[in-house]
Parts: C-alpha cells; sequence; structure tokens
C-alpha cells in the first residue's frame, strides 16, 4: 500500500489508480451506449428501505417543506427499488453507477460507501446476463489480466466440489463437522447454530469463495431457494433460486438475478425479512409499498445484475485493500 | 468484567477465550454477498503463546480479559519465584517459573521488565531490550584474532549463552539483544 504521510489528509489510492477508475467508469458507459442501454439515476435517500437482515441501512433526516415535523430517510444499499419501478413504467433496459451505503461492514474487501454499476435487461433470463456481464468484465479487465476460458459453476457443484458436501440436503452437523475438517473453528455460540443458511454461508466465504475464479471468471449459479433474495424460484427437488454471482480470483464481483415479478409473492419475502430481522434485533425498516404497487402493475420479465466497481478497479491493479482504489476511505474520509 | 464485540477487537485487545487470557492480533471481516457476516478473528493465548484461529457471528462478543502490561524492578529469585517490585506503588509480585518461561536467563537485579498480569498475577515476563551482562567462562581467544569473524560460546552470569567474538575475555561485560539473544558490543 502507498504509504501514508503523517497528515494524513492524502488520498490512500494513487493518482495513477484513481485515473484507472475514470478510464474504467468511461468504458462502462460506452459499453451500455454501445448496446442501447439508458443510464438512469434514482434516489440515495428514500423513505422505505431493503429489510433483508443481512443489509443495514444508514438513516438520517430530512425537515423543512414537505416534511416540517421532518421524516427519517434511509440511504439506500442499492438502487434496485427504483429502477425497478422505472422498468415497470416501461424505461427497458437501464443501467447506473452510483454511490450506495451499508452500516456495519469495513475491512479490507469493504467499505461502507462503495461504487456499484447495477443493470436490467428487459426479455434477458439469467443466462443472456450472465454473457453479458462476461463480456463486459473481459472488456475492462483484458488490458490487465490474462484470463481463461469463464466457467459455470453451479452452487451444488462448488460445495461438492471444495467441502464434499451437498449443500442442499446437508443438516448444520454436517456443515459444523465438514468446517472443523477443513480448520475452520467456529466459536462456541456460532458452532452451536441450527441455521444451515448460516453455516452455508461460513463455509462459502470461508472454504469456497478463496477458491473460486482463479485466473478467470466463474459464475456460480442455481441457489438454495433460502437465499433467492428478489430472484426467482425455479420449482424442482430441491427448488433453486435463479442467482447468479461471479467471482475472479477468490473475490465476489457481482450478484444478478433473474428477477421476480409477482408482487404478492415479494411481499410474502418482505415480510419474511421483517420477521428474522426482528428475531435478530434489528431495527425494523418501512416496506417499500411503491415497489410492491410497480410490481403489481406489470414488471417486464428482466434479469437484473449489481457489480462492485471498487473491487473490479482492485483486481486490474492487483490491489488487496480497498484502501488502494478509494481515494478516501472510511477512517480517513 | 465487560465485554467486547467483534466490532471492538483490534489488534492488542485483551479477551478471555477458552478460559484463557488472550491478545487479538487480527480481525478479518468476511462477509459473502447478501448473506451472514463474520469476523475471522486471531487471538493469541497469553499463557501458552500459541495463535488461535476462530471465526465468529460478526456482532458476537468475548469477555474482557484483565490484563495489564506493568513495568517492573527484578528483585530476586528465591528458587521457587522470581520476585519484582513496582517501582512506583512499591508493591511486590512473584512469578513462577511458568510465568518467567525462557526469560529467566536474562535477569539480572535491578533490571527493568514489563510484567504481564492477570487477575494480579505475573502471567508472563519480558525482558528489556538489552542487556550488560558479565562473562563467566568463555575459551580464551586465539592471540591475535581481532576481527571477531569465527565467534566462539560464552556463558554469562544470568545463564545464558551466546556466541561472542573471539577476542571477548573471561570476565568482561557485553551488551546483548534479547531478542535475538545476540552479542551486541562490548560494554
Amino acid at each position: 500500500m502507498r504509504p501514508h504521510t503523517s497528515g494524513g489528509w492524502q488520498p490512500t489510492a494513487s493518482l495513477e489508480v484513481l485515473r484507472l477508475r475514470a478510464r474504467m467508469l468511461t468504458g462502462i458507459r460506452a459499453f451500455f451506449d454501445e448496446r442501447g442501454v439508458l443510464e438512469v439515476e434514482t434516489p440515495c435517500l428514500s423513505a422505505a428501505a431493503t429489510p433483508d437482515p443481512a443489509l443495514l441501512s444508514f438513516t438520517t433526516r430530512y425537515t423543512g417543506p414537505l416534511f416540517p415535523q421532518g421524516q427519517s430517510l434511509y440511504l439506500h444499499t442499492s438502487p434496485e427499488f427504483p429502477m425497478k419501478r422505472l422498468l415497470a413504467a416501461g424505461s427497458g433496459s437501464i443501467y447506473q453507477i452510483c454511490k450506495v451505503f451499508r452500516d456495519g461492514e469495513a475491512g479490507r474487501m469493504h467499505n461502507p460507501e462503495f461504487t456499484l454499476l447495477e443493470w436490467y435487461r428487459t426479455g434477458f433470463d439469467a443466462a443472456q446476463l450472465i454473457t453479458e456481464v462476461d463480456a463486459l468484465v473481459q472488456r475492462l479487465l483484458g488490458e490487465h489480466l490474462s484470463l481463461a476460458a469463464s466457467e459455470k459453476l453451479s452452487y451444488h457443484d462448488a460445495f461438492q466440489l471444495h467441502v464434499n458436501l451437498d449443500p442442499h440436503t446437508a443438516t448444520a452437523q454436517d456443515f459444523a463437522q465438514a468446517a472443523r475438517a477443513h480448520d475452520i473453528h467456529a466459536s462456541p455460540a456460532l458452532d452451536k447454530h441450527h441455521d444451515v443458511a448460516i453455516w452455508r454461508d461460513l463455509l462459502l466465504s470461508h472454504l469456497i469463495e478463496p477458491k473460486l475464479g482463479q485466473g478467470r471468471l466463474t459464475f456460480l449459479y442455481d441457489y438454495p431457494a433460502s437465499q433467492a433474495s428478489l430472484a426467482r424460484v425455479r420449482p424442482g427437488t430441491p427448488p433453486l433460486a435463479e442467482r447468479f454471482e461471479l467471482y475472479l480470483n477468490g473475490t465476489e464481483l457481482a450478484n444478478g438475478f433473474y428477477e421476480l415479478a409477482d408482487a404478492s409473492e415479494q411481499r410474502t419475502r418482505f415480510e419474511r425479512q421483517s420477521h428474522a430481522r426482528i428475531a435478530e434485533h434489528l431495527p425494523a425498516v418501512p416496506l417499500d409499498e411503491n415497489l410492491l404497487a410497480a410490481l403489481a402493475s406489470g414488471l417486464p420479465d428482466c434479469s437484473g445484475v449489481a457489480l462492485g466497481f471498487d473491487r473490479l478497479v482492485m483486481l486490474a491493479v492487483g490491489a488487496k485493500n480497498l484502501r488502494e482504489v478509494i481515494a478516501f476511505p472510511a477512517g480517513c474520509a | 468484567m465487560a465485554s467486547y464485540s467483534t466490532n471492538d477487537f483490534k489488534s492488542g485487545l485483551k479477551v478471555m477465550i477458552d478460559g484463557s487470557p488472550g491478545a487479538v492480533v487480527e480481525n478479518e471481516f468476511v462477509k459473502p454477498g447478501k448473506g451472514q457476516a463474520f469476523n475471522r478473528v486471531k487471538i493469541r493465548n497469553l499463557k501458552t503463546g500459541r495463535i488461535i484461529e476462530r471465526t465468529f457471528k460478526s456482532g458476537d462478543t468475548l469477555e474482557a480479559a484483565d490484563v495489564v502490561d506493568v513495568e517492573m524492578q527484578f528483585l530476586y529469585n528465591d528458587g521457587e519465584f522470581f520476585h519484582f517490585m513496582n517501582p512506583v506503588t512499591f508493591e511486590q509480585f512473584g512469578a513462577d517459573k511458568t510465568a518467567v518461561g525462557d526469560t529467566a536467563k536474562w535477569l539480572k537485579e535491578q533490571d527493568v521488565c514489563i510484567i504481564t498480569l492477570w487477575n494480579g498475577v505475573p502471567l508472563s515476563v519480558e525482558p528489556p531490550h538489552t542487556v550488560i551482562l558479565k562473562i563467566v567462562e568463555t575459551d580464551p581467544g586465539l592471540k591475535g584474532d581481532t576481527s571477531g569473524g569465527g565467534g566462539k560460546p560464552a556463558t554469562l552470569e544470568t545463564g545464558a549463552v551466546v556466541r561472542v567474538p573471539l577476542f571477548i575475555q573471561n570476565g568482561e561485560s557485553i551488551k546483548c539483544n534479547t531478542r535475538t539473544g545476540e552479542y551486541i558490543s562490548r560494554a
């Protein structure tokens, strides 16, 4: 990392990296311009927030005309909800590059605010969107890395390959045993956890992710239905979420869905997440009724993906820490 | 005793781990997309010196360990305990052989060490970075050798054995680095 000077006022990223960021942003805009995808902007501040217990929204307050008594506002954790309102209003394929905010997340690979590239393609299924993500990332990283042919790996096969478990049928005890066998020592409180979703995340983040996408783009797909988030679930045994994630050199780079369009199913999932928040003693948040109304009026068949732009820059320059690619990360912002 | 959440974990924080006092060495935040956040933490067990790796659900807590580092003067060794005194409060502490460990071979009366106390009992003893000690036994040097190219072992008054240049003689005092166990210079 670039050495810090005594004052601490200087950027933690080199000017050379900041110039590359600008070039990559230009490259993204050119890519979507060629394909006729419209650039849009949606609000960072919203009266509603995501109830996903894994995402914590920052809150702030507005007081003035419109709301003389003041109104609580949430900083978006992704622009997904208002972008879907645009899709429902007939925008066609759209993209956005914006800052998003997530409370509680800081580390080598996390900063509480970061730059997200999010786009939606009407008429695309997950496989078609994966092809486009591949084309964009190959174009942006092509001059920096030589990548082997991209691969698709199902969530099931990734678990079989790296921890020799079927993630859809294994019990909490099976996961705990596999963790111990691979020298991962869970704290006593965690070790007793019965929730298989937590164990899947533990094994995925500790043992599988670091091995994914070595020298190539790896698309992990067909997630457990419980991790569908806003993706459609394909019925079957087991039912699978039409969700994918992109990995390169062990780094998670993007998350995509074949988008759920069913308003009542979306409401059910929001309510389930709201209950989970209460169980975890997280603050309750107002649900986005505008999104639900837009879905009810009809969301065109589409797939969408969010890509972490800062991590993309990290991979381009071989950085080990986000501080090397963000001018002023948390702690010196 | 207070407790700390994973958000408080930073290098040097003293916590209880598996019933022993420990110091946090490293804390990495890990979170899969749209999933549970974890902290992968490395903690040094202050009794054994061993590094323990442990994964916590973000937000989980550990009990704080009452561990403090205090500068104290070494007084004497009675065969069972090494006695130290806090030069500010004049309070005396006896450290057993387990706590003193390998440090014993550098301990000379009056020298100031860092004593790590856990619940008021010495847990470990860190010697000064450099010490001046007298040589009690070493082979006579070869005549005319002043370069000290090869070196020879020398036993010091506290029991430590260090390699010294050939021209160093019995009875001389030398300066040593206790971290590396190496000779620095004549004192």
